[in-house]
């Protein structure tokens, strides 16, 4: 036994953790076990990829299979880290449909969590770029999957946080580039209601995403700086950019130690959001050209940075809201946060565009994502956040999720039921259950 | 211009002979897997050739099996430029105490088989005039201890025969390195609590074997603070090393 957390350290679980080394050994991991799940790279921060009794790391099975440059089609075993696919196509000349703000999750686990990208409003979610899969059921039988496959299984596993099976293979989608720049242009916006004009104004823009300063309250709530962002051609590479495909840069700094929790007090937190405006605002307006490695995945400039918050861990807080409510609600969350004081490091927030899996998280509205140290009182603190998501008809994303109650997720997901059918089809024992499968009774 | 070298791994199978063969097809090398299991040998040479459009191939080889050598090494396509053994097995060390088969496999694999074929390609380079053999030995062959020693044994003659190979062929222009990689965290330790400051990634080795090919370095050892703890474990007297326990 031992014990294992997701990327904000809790919560903190017992588990078996099992490792194959070759696709014919999952099996094996999977067979007999009761209360077991499949685990990427860790980097859900909750506890969807720790099972209720064994854990089976899909981490080693991590060989590609076969790249085809003309069609831009790349097949890989579901342990592969999406920042090895990119090290892999970009220098010829492609990239990944959706990435996330790390490098460090595998296929496997993008294609689990449906995850989004900057670009969720023009492209869909990481299973939009899903040719087809290989999928190890809970009986133990193999199949193929893909959208016009077994589409029912499909559209359930994309987003379905592993619950229908481990995704052992897959054949994804990528996208031609000319380099491996990003023509940035950032924008400074005063307050809330301008911040979603802006974002809604960069609806042409491939990637857009925002940075809110969580301390600005009263009629600077909302402050914050829109980046906006292209691939950048060949044509417009200067001789700063003489190397065409720059790498994607390892970790410059790493935090070895737990932060004792005291540094992320409302100062340091400030102290940190001033600099962060006055560099980027700087930049304002104009566009400029930044490698891709920095621009899609900051924090990995920043080795193991989750223990920054400290030994008690974090919880990162997702909710995405509708557009017609989404105003109000973010005006409710942003001053219950800015004087609440003590919290987020980061506050992003996104526009999101409609997705097909039947547990995917996004939804055409607004996400806003806030990361809290743990504390005695955050548990009543996020349940108050909670009401006001359920009440503006929104949802919270799973894969950051360690928190919420059966009832929030409940009314969140519309399409709940059909998943719970498929689950009773194909699992009538519950053989596969993550922790939070057992929590939210999925 | 790409490379137009090629590297045959031995034990092409082995996470240091994967990760070697990645560093060597990362520099547009062209790479020959050879091992017993074709099956695995092929999910490598997919992940190579996928990650960095470099030509890979496999090759069926049997260190165990010493009279197909020549047959093995007329069969490739080439002569290849270098030649990397990572073959090798650490075996179970109480039961080959017991039971001579096992100490046998554990000999052969380290020794007779990774020497007698680098043997036979140290022939064809000396004739060829050029070529590189790199032999993956261990600090467990830096002295025998209660744990490990017939696995120790067979590496420390095989360090021996890499020396004595590297002696002979110095002056013909082929080159011998001896790699001592220190715990390397591989299929063959998996499971084992391994000291953080002397352990390495595969990627690691698989690198410093590429620049000791291109450097042409006698002697690596990978984790670097393996030298001196090994220095000070070889000076430590015997009457007081039989007693002890590490
Ligand atoms: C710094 C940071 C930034 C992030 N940014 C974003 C972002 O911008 N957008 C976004 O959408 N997400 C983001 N995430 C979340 C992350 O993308 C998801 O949690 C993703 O699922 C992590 O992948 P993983 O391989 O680490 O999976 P894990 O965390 O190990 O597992 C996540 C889920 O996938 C399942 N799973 C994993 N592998 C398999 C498999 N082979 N078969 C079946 N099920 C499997 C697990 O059971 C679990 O339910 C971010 C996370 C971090 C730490
Ligand atoms: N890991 C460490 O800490 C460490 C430390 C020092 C030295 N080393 C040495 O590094 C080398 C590579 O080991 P590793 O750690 O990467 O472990 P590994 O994955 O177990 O590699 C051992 C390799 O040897 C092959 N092999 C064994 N017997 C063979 C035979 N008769 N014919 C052909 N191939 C045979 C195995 O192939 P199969 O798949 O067919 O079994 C496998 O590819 C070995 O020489 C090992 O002694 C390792």
């Amino acid at each position: 036994m031992t014990r294992l957390t997701g990327w904000g350290r809790y919560p903190d679980l017992e588990t078996e953790l099992v490792e194959p080394r070759r696709l014919g050994e999952v099996r094996g991991a999977f067979a007999e076990a009761d209360g077991v799940i499949a685990r990427g790279n860790g980097r859900a921060y909750g506890d969807a990829a720790i099972g209720v009794r064994r854990t089976v790391s899909i981490r080693q099975l991590d060989r590609m299979r076969s790249f085809d440059p003309e069609t831009g089609r790349i097949t890989v075993e579901a342990g592969t880290l999406l920042g090895d696919v990119i090290a892999a196509v970009l220098p010829r000349g492609h990239f990944p449909m959706v990435v996330p703000g790390t490098r460090h999750v595998s296929v496997g686990g993008a294609i689990a969590a449906d995850i989004h990208g900057k670009n969720h409003h023009r492209d869909g979610g990481f299973g939009a770029s899903v040719e087809r899969m290989t999928l190890l059921l809970p009986d133990g039988s193999t199949v193929e999957t893909s959208p016009t496959l077994e589409p029912g299984l499909f559209r359930a596993t994309v987003g379905g946080m592993g619950l229908t099976g481990a995704i052992l293979e897959a054949t994804i989608r990528l996208k031609p580039v000319e380099s491996g720049w990003i023509r940035q242009r950032t924008l400074p916006a005063a307050d809330l209601s301008s911040v979603m004009r802006a974002l809604d104004a960069g609806d042409e823009a491939t990637y857009s995403v925002a940075w809110i300063d969580t301390l600005a309250s009263g009629r600077n709530l909302g402050r914050s700086l829109v980046f906006l962002g292209e691939h950048a051609r060949a044509d417009e590479l200067g001789p700063k950019e003489a190397e065409r495909y720059p790498a994607l840069a390892g970790p410059r700094l790493s935090v070895p130690l737990d932060f004792p929790s005291f540094t992320l007090n409302r100062l340091s937190v400030g102290v940190f959001n001033r600099i962060y405006h006055r560099v980027n605002a700087r930049r304002e307006g104009a566009p400029f050209t930044v490698p891709a490695g920095p621009y899609f995945f900051p924090l990995d400039g920043v080795g193991a940075w989750n223990r920054i918050y400290g030994r008690r861990g974090f919880v990162q807080h997702q909710c995405v809201l509708p557009p017609e409510t989404a105003e109000s609600a973010l005006g409710e969350i942003l001053e219950r946060v800015a004087r609440r004081g003590s919290s987020s490091f980061l506050a992003v927030l996104k526009k999101l565009g409609p997705s097909w899996g039947m547990l995917s998280f996004p939804k055409p509205g607004f996400t806003l994502a806030l990361d809290f140290p743990v504390t005695d009182d955050l548990a009543s603190f996020l349940a108050g956040l909670d009401e006001i998501v359920v009440e503006a008809g929104g949802r919270l994303y799973l894969a950051k999720d360690s928190q919420q109650s059966r009832a929030t997720f409940e009314a969140g997901y519309p399409d709940l039921d059909g998943f719970r059918s498929i689950r009773r089809r194909l699992d009538p024992d519950r053989r596969l259950r993550s922790h939070l499968a057992d929590r939210l009774g999925l | 211009m790409p490379d137009q070298r090629s590297v045959l791994i031995l034990g092409g199978g082995s996470d240091i002979g994967r990760a070697a063969g990645l560093a060597f097809a990362a520099k547009g090398w062209t790479v020959r897997l050879a091992g017993r299991d074709l099956q695995g040998l092929t999910r490598e040479a997919d992940d190579i050739r996928t990650r960095t459009g470099a030509t890979v191939s496999v090759h069926r080889f049997d260190a165990l099996d010493t009279p197909s050598f020549d047959g093995f090494l007329d069969g490739l396509p080439a002569l290849p430029d270098a030649v990397v053994s990572a073959v090798g097995v650490l075996g179970d060390q109480g039961a080959a105490e017991r039971d001579v088969a096992e100490a046998t496999r554990i000999m052969r694999s380290n020794f007779e088989g990774p020497a007698l074929i680098l043997g036979l390609v140290a022939n064809r380079f000396e004739a060829r005039g050029s070529g590189t053999i790199v032999g993956i030995s261990s600090v467990a062959g830096d002295r025998g201890r209660a744990t490990n020693y017939i696995y120790g044994s067979a590496k420390a003659a095989f360090t021996a025969f890499l020396s004595g190979l590297r002696n002979r062929l110095a002056r013909k222009g082929v080159h011998v390195v001896t790699v001592k990689p220190g715990f390397v965290r591989t299929r063959m330790t998996a499971g084992m609590a391994l000291p953080g400051l002397l352990t390495v990634d595969p990627d690691v080795v698989g690198n410093a074997i590429y620049a000791a090919v291109e450097k042409r370095t006698d002697v690596v050892y990978v984790a670097r603070a393996w030298q001196p703890v090994m220095f000070a474990i070889r000076s430590i007297p015997e009457r007081l090393f039989k007693t002890m326990k590490i």
